[in-house]
C-alpha cells in the first residue's frame, strides 16, 4: 500500500533522498531548491538517514565534493539551481566526463541576468550537452519518482553517467500538493546498494582519476560517453517498468496525452503539461482534435521515437521555458525539428518561447497556441514560426 | 467530476496567508480531497502584498497556474483594499471575506460595486482575545472554511486540534489558544 501525503516538489525531492539514503550529500542553498538540502540536512540531524552532509562554500564544491565522493566509491547527491548550477559549470563536465553517476535534483529557475529568481528552464538548457542525463517532471509526483529511478539508471554499467532530474521552481516546487509515497523498505529495495566497479578506495586496484587525457585518446573517450548516453535510452525504459511493477505508474521516454487521434498538438516539458491536458480536455469537448506530448527524458533525447508518435499530426507547437537566443528558436524545437527531419517527416511546426522568468501560462496562453495550429494546419508552410506566448508587446 | 473551489488569499509579508492556504490545504487534504497550496513569490520583505492560492477538488488537480477567476477571496489586512484589485475576476456567484472593523457601507464603497456576497470578522480582536497577540490568519481560516463550506466546521475544528498538535508538538501552550481562535471566529463572521 502506497502512502497518501501532500508535500511541495521539495519536500517531494528531499523525501526521497531521505528514502535513498546515499552515502554522502554536498549541497548549497539556492532559492528555490534551498528547501531541499534544509530538509534534508534536519534528517541527518535527526539521525533519519546515514548520510555524510557536506555544507561546501559553493556549488563549485558541492559538484567537487560530488566527484570526490563518487570516485572514492560512495553514491552522492545534490540539488541546485541557476546560478548554482553555472557555478558547477567547470565540475559538471569533470561529473560526466569521469563517468560518475552523482545524482542531482535541479528545480529550474532563470539563470541572470538580469537576477531572476522564477521559473524558466534556462538552466537546464544550458548544460544540455554536458553528458548528464535529464529527467523532467510535471508534479512533485514525478520529481520523487523520476529520483527513486535515477540511480538505477545511472548506476547500470551500460550507463554510468551523472543524472539531473528537474522540476519547475516555485511552480512545483513550492506547491503543496497530494503524493502517493512509496514505503522506505521497498525504496531501499529497489534501488539497491551501490557497488561501483572501480574506485579510488579499492585496495585492491589502485587507479588514477581524471589525468591528462591527450590527443590519442580524448576523441575515444568522448565517443564512450555518447555511446553511454545511447545506452541510457533503452536503460531507462527498462527500470521505468520495473517501477510499474512497483507502484503501477508507468513512465517512458515522454508520455502521449490524447494524440494518437489528434490532429494539432503541443510538445513541452515540466508543469505546463498539466496546464496542457486541461485545455486539451476541455477542446475535445469542443471536438478540435488537440493532443499533447511531454518530454520526460530531454537527454537522451529520443528523437525518433517522437517523430514516430508526432507524425500523423497536421500542425505541431512545441513550447520552450527558455529561449536560446540563437534566431531560429528554442532547444526543445530545434531537437524536434531534428528528429523529424531524420524521419521523413515535413509537418507545419513553431517554435513558441513561453514563461520566461515565472511569467506565468494559463489555460489562455495554451488555446491561443491551439487557436493558432489549427490555422497552421490548413497551410502549406509555416509563417513566422519563431513565437512567443505571452510576451508584452509595449 | 468537476468541482474545482479556487481560492486567492491577499495579505501582506508576515501575516501568515502563506501559512493558512497552507494549513486550509491540510485540513482539506485530511477530508480526503485533491489540494494545491502555494504562494506567488514576488520581492517579498515584511508588509509587502503578497498572494497566495488554494484549489481543491475530488479529482486530481493538473493546471498549474495562478488563479485569475477565483471563487471566493480572503484578504487577511483590509488596507489592501485601497491599493490592491481584490475583487479582480471574483465569482459573482462566489463570495470575499475580509478582515476589517470597518462600516457595511465603507466596505461596499472600497470593493467598486462587487455584487457577490461580502463577509467580515475582526480577526484583530479574535487573535487578541484568543491568543492575545495578532496573528489574523487563524480567524481567517476559520471564516473561509466557514463561507466556501469546504468541510463541515466540526470535522475542520476536530481536524485542525490534530494539526496544531503536530504544528506545535514543541508549544503545546499555544494548542488551547488557536482552537479557541477558530471557535470564535467562527462565531464572529458576520454578513455584510
Amino acid at each position: 500500500m502506497s502512502i497518501r501525503e501532500r508535500l511541495s516538489g521539495n519536500e517531494a525531492a528531499a523525501t526521497a533522498m531521505k528514502q535513498i539514503n546515499p552515502d554522502v550529500v554536498a549541497a548549497f542553498p539556492i532559492t528555490p531548491s534551498t528547501e531541499i538540502p534544509q530538509y534534508f540536512s534536519t534528517f541527518v540531524d535527526n539521525g533519519l538517514v546515514d548520510t555524510e552532509f557536506v555544507a561546501v562554500e559553493s556549488e563549485h564544491s558541492a559538484m567537487s565534493a560530488c566527484i570526490g565522493a563518487e570516485s572514492a566509491g560512495a553514491r552522492a547527491m545534490t540539488a541546485t539551481s541557476a546560478n548554482g548550477l553555472s557555478l558547477m559549470w567547470e565540475m559538471i563536465y569533470i561529473a560526466s566526463s569521469l563517468r560518475l553517476p552523482i545524482v542531482m535534483s535541479l528545480v529550474n529557475r532563470a539563470v541572470s541576468g538580469p537576477l531572476n529568481i522564477h521559473n524558466d528552464h534556462s538552466d537546464a538548457m544550458g548544460v544540455r550537452d554536458s553528458g548528464w542525463i535529464q529527467l523532467f517532471s510535471e508534479t512533485n509526483q514525478e520529481a520523487y519518482d523520476n529520483l527513486i529511478m535515477a540511480h538505477r539508471i545511472a548506476e547500470n554499467k551500460d550507463v554510468l553517467l551523472p543524472l539531473m532530474v528537474c522540476q519547475d521552481g516555485f511552480i512545483t516546487s513550492h506547491s503543496i500538493e497530494n503524493i502517493e509515497l512509496i514505503e522506505d523498505e521497498k525504496v531501499k529495495e529497489f534501488v539497491g546498494e551501490y557497488h561501483p566497479e572501480h574506485y579510488l578506495l579499492n585496495r585492491n586496484e589502485p587507479i588514477a582519476v581524471g589525468p591528462l587525457d591527450v590527443q590519442t585518446y580524448l576523441f575515444e573517450h568522448k565517443y564512450q560517453q555518447a555511446e553511454a548516453m545511447r545506452n541510457a535510452k533503452k536503460v531507462i525504459l527498462e527500470v521505468a517498468k520495473e517501477f510499474e511493477k512497483l507502484t503501477g505508474r508507468k513512465y517512458g521516454l515522454f508520455e502521449e496525452y490524447k494524440l494518437e487521434d489528434a490532429e494539432i498538438a503541443i510538445v513541452c516539458m515540466n508543469s505546463t503539461a498539466g496546464t496542457t491536458k486541461d485545455v486539451v480536455d476541455s477542446l475535445r469537448e469542443r471536438g478540435i482534435k488537440a493532443g499533447l506530448l511531454k518530454v520526460r527524458v530531454f537527454r537522451p533525447f529520443p528523437a525518433e521515437e517522437i517523430a514516430e508518435a508526432l507524425k500523423h499530426l497536421k500542425a505541431i507547437a512545441v513550447l520552450d521555458k527558455a529561449d536560446s537566443l540563437n534566431g531560429v528558436g528554442g532547444a526543445l524545437f530545434e531537437d524536434v525539428a531534428t528528429g523529424m527531419y531524420i524521419n521523413k517527416t515535413t509537418i507545419p511546426m513553431a517554435s513558441y518561447v513561453y514563461g520566461i522568468g515565472g511569467r506565468d501560462t494559463t489555460a489562455k496562453d495554451i488555446e491561443s497556441v491551439f487557436s493558432d495550429l489549427i490555422k497552421d494546419s490548413k497551410k502549406e508552410k509555416i509563417e513566422n514560426p519563431y513565437r512567443y506566448i505571452g510576451l508584452r508587446k509595449e | 467530476m468537476n468541482d474545482m473551489i479556487e481560492i486567492r488569499w491577499h495579505g501582506r509579508g508576515g501575516q501568515g496567508a502563506k501559512t493558512a492556504s497552507l494549513l486550509l490545504a491540510d485540513a482539506a487534504f485530511n477530508t480526503g480531497k485533491y489540494i494545491q497550496g502555494f504562494p506567488e513569490y514576488g520581492p517579498e520583505r515584511m508588509g509587502a502584498p503578497i498572494t497566495a492560492y488554494n484549489r481543491i477538488s475530488s479529482s486530481p488537480i493538473r493546471i498549474h497556474s495562478n488563479i485569475y477567476e477565483p471563487d471566493y477571496v480572503v484578504v487577511v489586512d483590509d488596507t489592501l483594499l485601497e491599493s490592491v484589485d481584490v475583487t479582480a475576476g471574483l465569482k459573482q456567484e462566489g463570495a470575499i471575506v475580509i478582515n476589517t472593523v470597518k462600516e457595511n457601507e465603507e466596505i461596499k464603497k472600497l470593493l467598486k460595486g462587487y455584487n457577490g456576497k461580502i463577509f467580515k470578522i475582526d480577526a484583530r480582536k479574535v487573535s487578541m482575545e484568543t491568543l492575545g497577540k495578532y496573528f489574523p490568519n487563524t480567524p481567517m481560516l476559520a471564516a473561509i472554511v466557514k463561507v466556501s463550506k469546504i468541510m463541515n466546521e466540526d470535522e475542520f475544528l476536530k481536524d485542525m486540534e490534530g494539526s496544531f498538535k503536530h504544528k506545535f508538538a514543541k508549544k503545546p501552550e499555544v494548542i488551547d489558544g488557536n482552537m479557541k481562535a477558530l471557535q470564535l471566529a467562527l462565531k464572529e463572521l458576520k454578513e455584510v
